[in-house]
């Protein structure tokens, strides 16, 4: 075998990730449906991994949704944009870690289009300054927080109180990766493992001792499509898309799904119970729905989390069967009491870490 | 009449996303709104490619051009690098700005998304905010969304989120000088220019179905169009 060769071949699929010194922004998606994993992410970068990550209180959404339902023009998005690199600059960062992947795919086409058309580039900082009176200096790095995730995925190992495995076979999870249409579709190279080995949350799942399942349907959208779902009369094209992915790898016998895009895990867990109100089918072994997560739970999981502090009773879809399999403890009356959650208010202590 | 190819040439996206297509068809083969609509990006790209004014302009009132999903599949996979995805994202911009968009169903229902996520920008910050998502209003989140939607703030305290609170945290409320500068932004760019034409052309609109348009959400043009589907899209 030609190594060198080799080696050139899979060049174009690797991606350069900062170690340290990151400016995160936020989800509008995450933090409305997944809270608990953006808290997560916080937490093992700064407590488990040591890393500096720094958070400003002035960064807003990076509007990527008004953009792909087509309200909000391109050159609005661009200086949105233009303004969050600002606050980056203001605050002394390089690196740009944002938490939502149709903002990473907002930024790196803003990205790549102030590089092909350096006009477009110098026309935003004009409009910028006229509305904010904010200069910016372009991230020396732009990462998805997983890509941080599995850069780190063997010092996460490394820490791990759970594996990925099922504690009564001793045989691994069997598990589907789903990383999100604007992770890698529209800029290949920006991906880790490209558009078409995508090996992202792959990575993560077989360091933390999960099997990745290969199915036909691996790389079909969730079925957002934004105005898709964004607008109640189309939604039957939104379930139509998740429908067709869970027909895909039912035959596998999936034990979950672990996703990238902050989007994709809600219609994933959602779109099961609507089919099974409409239908009566689940698409896990033995009749039952396939437990959905974000890469930072499962992180959290296999750090040994407490599911509750993760958000797990989040999802439609329950987490237990994941739960059990791995032999990971928890208390069903914390799932959901309110009045216990009281009692654990604060105890992380993450806000404003 | 004006030339709309020229017009769409002032769209970076345009430029970006239409080199030479050679009517392969690759793309209308990943597409997933084309497996479920009665959709082909490939002949939309063949009927700008042509130049042909009078054909474009039936695209821009089409109901077409709103049934891609912009899930950008057919840019990985056009051999010649086109992005179909971006031809449609300049064709909606521009039978927006030239009011056309309310000539199909599935157009007029971009005063629906203006007056969602488009005023949540503006007004909070966030495409979309909790308080917004409202259970009856989305049946297909399930029974588990109601209960986290009663206890959103001792469920966002449990996780350690900062809902509505001052400072860095999710949830958290966004300064009024951030959003003043959102504001300022959107109207220097002519995002403010494209909400005033969807609410000026879906107001006209409203008038020639004899439906009433009043503010927000809760009138019968903005039900009309975010819940009617006369079911003429699918195959």
């Amino acid at each position: 075998m030609n190594i060198e060769g080799k080696k050139a071949i899979w060049s174009e699929y690797q991606k350069e990730i900062a170690d340290d010194n990151y400016f995160y922004v936020r989800s509008c998606i995450r933090q409305n449906f997944f809270p608990g994993s953006e808290v997560a992410f916080l937490k093992i970068m700064r407590e488990e991994l040591h890393k500096d990550v720094y958070e400003h209180p002035c960064h807003t959404t990076c509007s990527g949704i008004g953009y792909h339902g087509d309200v909000v023009p391109v050159e609005t998005a661009m200086t949105v944009v233009a303004r969050q690199f600002a606050l980056m600059t203001e605050a002394g960062y390089q690196n740009y870690i944002p938490s939502c992947i149709t903002s990473f795919g907002l930024y790196t086409e803003v990205l790549e289009t102030w590089h092909h058309f350096p006009e477009v580039e110098k026309k935003v900082r004009e409009q910028l300054w006229k509305a904010t009176k904010r200069e910016f200096v372009i991230p020396k790095n732009l990462a998805h927080a997983s890509d941080i995730i599995f850069k780190f995925r063997k010092e996460i190992s490394a820490k791990a109180k759970f594996k990925l495995v099922n504690k009564n076979t001793g045989e691994p999870l069997k598990v589907v990766d789903h990383i999100g249409c604007h992770y890698a579709k529209m800029f290949p190279s920006k991906g880790i493992g490209g558009a078409e080995y995508p090996y992202v949350l792959a990575g993560m799942v077989e360091e933390w001792g999960g099997k990745v399942i290969d199915y036909p349907e691996r790389r079909h959208c969730c079925g957002f499509g934004f105005r898709q779902y964004l607008i109640q009369a189309n939604r039957g094209f939104s379930i139509a898309c998740s429908k067709e992915k869970f027909k895909s790898m039912q035959p596998f016998e999936p034990d979950m799904i672990i996703t990238n895009c902050p989007g994709c895990p809600m219609f994933l867990d959602r779109w099961q119970y609507v089919i099974n109100e409409m239908e009566g089918k689940r698409y896990g072994k033995n009749g039952e729905g396939i437990p959905v997560f974000t890469y930072e739970e499962v992180a959290g999981l296999v750090l040994g989390y407490n599911p509750w502090d993760l958000g797990l009773q989040m999802h439609q879809t329950d987490c237990e069967p994941v739960l059990d399999k791995i032999g990971i403890e928890y208390d069903p009356e914390e799932k959901h009491n309110t009045s216990i959650y009281n009692e654990k208010t604060g105890v992380h202590g993450f806000v404003n870490v | 009449m004006e030339n709309y190819h020229d017009l769409l040439m002032q769209d970076i996206r345009f430029e970006e996303g239409l080199n030479a297509c050679m009517n392969c068809g690759v793309c209308t083969a990943i597409c997933p709104a084309a497996e479920f609509y009665n959709y082909d990006p490939r002949q939309i790209v063949d009927i700008v490619q042509s130049g042909d004014n009078n054909e474009i302009e039936k695209l821009l009132k089409s109901e077409t051009i709103w049934y891609c999903g912009e899930c950008m599949s057919c840019k990985t996979r056009c051999p010649r690098g086109n992005a179909p995805g971006l031809v449609i994202m300049a064709l909606r911009g521009l039978s927006q700005d030239l009011g056309f968009f309310v000539e199909s169903e599935k157009g007029r229902q971009q005063l629906a998304i203006k007056r969602t996520v488009g005023e949540s920008i503006l007004n909070t910050g966030y495409c979309v905010y909790l308080d917004g998502i409202k259970p009856e209003l989305h049946p297909e989140q399930g029974p588990n969304w109601e209960w986290v939607y009663n206890n959103r703030s001792e469920l966002l305290d449990r996780l350690g989120g900062n809902y509505k609170g001052d400072g860095p945290g999710i949830l958290r409320k966004i300064p009024e000088e951030s959003l003043e500068e959102l504001k300022r932004i959107f109207e220097v760019t002519g995002g403010n220019k494209r909400y005033d034409r969807i609410e000026f052309y879906s107001r006209k609109k409203a008038e020639e179905l004899d439906l009433e348009l009043g503010e927000g959400t809760d009138n019968e043009y903005f039900k009309h169009i975010y819940k009617t589907n006369n079911g003429s899209h699918t195959k």
